[in-house]
């Protein structure tokens, strides 16, 4: 099983605060990761240092077995996809543009384009009408939907998710999670989600990292996790999840 | 001796209008009062009639602004007298008489030529009913009345040769207030002032039929009028216009400046009339433009005054914007340093730059570029920096590079604010390119200056209507490019905002 994602005790400090201190975690390829912890666990930080938007003052980051480039990191994002909270889609350009855009920029022609553009809207469950909207025409559900198609438009190996279905409601985001699953069902990649819900990591994701205090807690399979809860700390965060 | 006239006159103008036609226009300007309007008409039409092409830059701001144009070759000749020459020119207090003053002037590439005949000297004016009532017919007179008020125009209560000289010479001992020339007149009839300074050819003179005092003391300077020309003047224009040599008297001179004054008539009508009077064939056509053709050449140099530096502002405010917005402290150092020039005054930073870029359209376009840029480099530093960081970041981690960031996201988000920026600056810029006819660039300022001259509304709202009408036009044009350029829901926003 290969590891796509490897952080070797890696820290960031903002100011007088530790965000990361010593973090040292591996990503398995293929299946989804869940980063789950409390407030200033240091998750999105976390999430940010893999496709650099985030430098740490420390350690080793390996992205696709090599150590993340310190120049022309745009090559490496392009093959990471990245999706956060409130959708961020750009409101000066149509669905389709916002998700093409790194596509037009490589030169994909238009029929390319659309077939692409068309098959993720069909998979997300996205109307093919929607692509030539501006994105404050859709709801809030099929923002966040069309946030995920464009993060997934040129096919990364890694899905970055910031918590990216904060912002809906219960209903919704059980619908938005379903579609997920079927979209990496067709198109698995690796993905890492950071979330605050529990319920939500627990449901979506093969594997845990759980994160308190910039270090890891525990990590591993959900089952593993779940079944030995390495510290009280896991434990009453588990708790949380089987109430919700 | 008319026919004589006549004869030189044709013959001057076979000669010349053969080889002239190849030669450069001779530029003649005018400094931006009645007398030097119609002094500039005259010479330009005695020239045209000798088949020489004549460039007319009337209007300069005053004896500085006039002056370099002349140094800079901006203009070939121009009316000046030899008081003005001296104290202002020469800066100095002796009077210069032929040789001297011809000897003066040799170092600037300049000379006079013979003077017109007639003495603009200041002058002291009272109302007829004063004179009588008083018994005035002499400066000294008003010694013997220290209850008059003297309303004096404030260049006079400035010069050393005017009323501190003349308190001071004739032991006058009134105290005087300062006003706008124009108002003088008005002020006098409407018995708010009892005395005040005048020249002794303004047609006003006769308008409202003052009295001018005697300068029983000799006091004041001579101010003959005389063509101020460049030493490289053709000698043949130089020979044409000694026809006017001795030409114009006092009297005349007045009526001339009444014409326009009192009767309401083009400087180009005043001066056909007396030219053709002299027995000079002039060019009817050319030496009455149309009322729509004037307006169309304003509105079109106003445009391009205006467009070329908005443009050039648009061009390097953007790339200024671009360069610095990463970096707060030098974006706040450049919006700091285009705000100071904006707090220049207009006329001020013109006659600023009339050492560096001479007269003309050049240092109004530079005038009017510094002045867009702050709305424009403004607008556009705020809006590249207050694009939303969830925005920036996403850019950043989809793998667009730095420039295709700017030109895909960050460009087309500030794009409404970087429009409002360039709109404001050509909005103002057209009001602003009125003052640059001060220094002699045209435009729509242009009748609005001789308009002031004048004291003539009529004049002045050729110029104004139009201008405001072209930033009206000027706005439309912007909102609809706008509506073209920004996607409506975008606009809104920035309607609200």
């Amino acid at each position: 099983m290969a590891e796509i994602i490897e952080l070797q005790d890696v820290g960031k400090r903002y100011g007088e605060t530790d965000v990361l201190s010593g973090l040292s975690v591996s990503v398995r390829a293929d299946v989804v990761t869940a980063i789950v912890g409390a407030s200033g666990s240091g998750k999105s930080t976390f999430l940010q240092i893999v496709n650099g938007l985030i430098r740490p003052e420390r350690g080793r980051v390996v992205v696709f077995g090599e150590p993340l480039p310190k120049q022309n990191l745009f090559e490496t994002r392009r093959r990471i996809g990245y999706a956060v909270q409130s959708t961020a889609l750009f409101p000066h350009l149509s669905i389709v543009r916002n998700m093409s855009l790194v596509a037009q920029v490589e030169g994909w022609d238009r029929e390319r384009i659309r077939a692409r553009a068309l098959e993720l809207m069909a998979l997300m469950d996205l109307e093919p009408g929607l692509g030539e909207r501006y994105p404050h025409e859709l709801s809030g559900g099929q923002q966040q939907r069309a946030g995920i198609c464009r993060a997934m438009f040129l096919k990364p190996e890694i899905l970055l998710l910031d918590e990216p279905f904060s912002g809906v409601d219960t209903l919704t985001k059980g619908e938005i999670h379903r579609r997920l699953a079927a979209l990496l069902a067709v198109e698995p990649t690796t993905v890492l989600l950071v979330t605050h819900d529990i319920g939500e990591a627990l449901m979506v994701a093969a594997d845990l990292i759980i994160l308190r205090g910039g270090r890891v807690e525990q990590c591993g399979a959900v089952t593993d996790v779940l079944a030995a809860p390495a510290s009280r700390y896991v434990e009453a965060l588990l708790g949380q999840g089987h109430a919700a | 001796m008319r026919l004589e006239l006549l004869a030189v006159a044709a013959a001057l103008a076979c000669f010349s209008g053969g080889l002239a036609a190849q030669q450069a226009p001779i530029g003649v300007g005018s400094k931006n009062f009645t007398e030097g309007y119609v002094l500039a008409e005259i010479m330009a039409q005695t020239l045209e009639s000798h088949g020489f092409e004549v460039e007319r830059e009337f209007g300069f701001a005053g004896t500085l602004v006039a002056f370099e144009a002349l140094r800079a070759g901006e203009i070939d000749l121009y009316a000046e007298y030899s008081g003005t020459i001296t104290q202002a020119i020469l800066q100095t207090d002796t009077e210069l008489d032929g040789p001297a003053l011809a000897a003066a002037l040799a170092p600037l590439g300049l000379e006079t030529l013979e003077p017109f005949g007639f003495d603009n000297t200041y002058a002291i004016a009272v109302t007829p009913t004063l004179a009588r009532g008083l018994d005035l017919a002499r400066i000294s007179d008003l010694r013997a009345h220290p209850a008059l008020r003297f309303g004096l125009s404030h260049e006079f209560r400035d010069r050393a040769d005017g009323w501190p000289g003349l308190k001071l010479a004739y032991s006058l001992p009134h105290e005087s207030s300062g006003l706008e020339h124009g108002l003088a007149y008005q002020a006098l009839l409407e018995d708010e002032i009892d005395v005040t300074d005048a020249y002794s050819t303004d047609g006003d003179l006769i308008r409202y039929d003052l009295r001018l005092l005697e300068d029983d003391l000799d006091y004041f300077p001579a101010y003959l009028a005389m063509p101020l020309a460049r030493q490289d003047l053709d000698p043949r224009a130089r020979a044409a216009l000694a026809s006017l040599a001795g030409s114009i008297d006092e009297a005349q001179m007045r009526a001339l400046n009444a014409e326009v004054v009192v009767n309401r008539r083009t400087f180009a009508d005043v001066a056909a009339q007396f030219l053709g009077e002299r027995g000079f064939a002039v060019d009817e056509p050319r030496a009455r433009s149309r009322l729509q053709e004037r307006l169309l050449a304003n509105v079109i140099v106003h445009l391009k005054l205006t467009s070329i530096a908005v443009l050039a502002a648009t061009l390097i405010g953007l790339a200024v914007a671009l360069a610095v917005y990463r970096s707060p402290t030098v974006s706040k150092a450049v919006l700091y340093t285009a705000g100071l020039l904006q707090t220049v005054p207009s006329i001020a930073l013109l006659a600023l730059l009339i050492p560096i870029a001479g007269v003309g359209q050049v240092p109004a376009i530079i005038a009017l570029f510094l002045y867009s840029l702050l709305p424009i480099v403004r607008n556009t530093i705020t809006a590249l920096i207050t694009i939303d960081p969830l925005l920036r970041r996403v850019a950043v981690a989809l793998g667009l590079t730095q420039a295709q960031r700017l030109r895909a996201v960050y460009l087309p988000l500030a794009l409404p604010h970087v429009l409002a920026g360039i709109r404001i600056a050509a909005v103002v810029s057209i009001g602003t390119a009125t003052l640059a006819a001060f220094i002699g660039a045209g435009g729509l300022g242009e009748p609005i200056v001789t308009g002031l001259a004048l004291n003539d509304t009529g004049l002045i709202l050729q110029g104004a209507i139009p201008a405001a009408a072209l930033a009206i036009v000027v706005e439309l044009v912007f909102e609809a490019l706008e509506r073209w350029l920004v996607p409506p829901h975008l606009l809104t926003r920035q309607a609200v905002s």
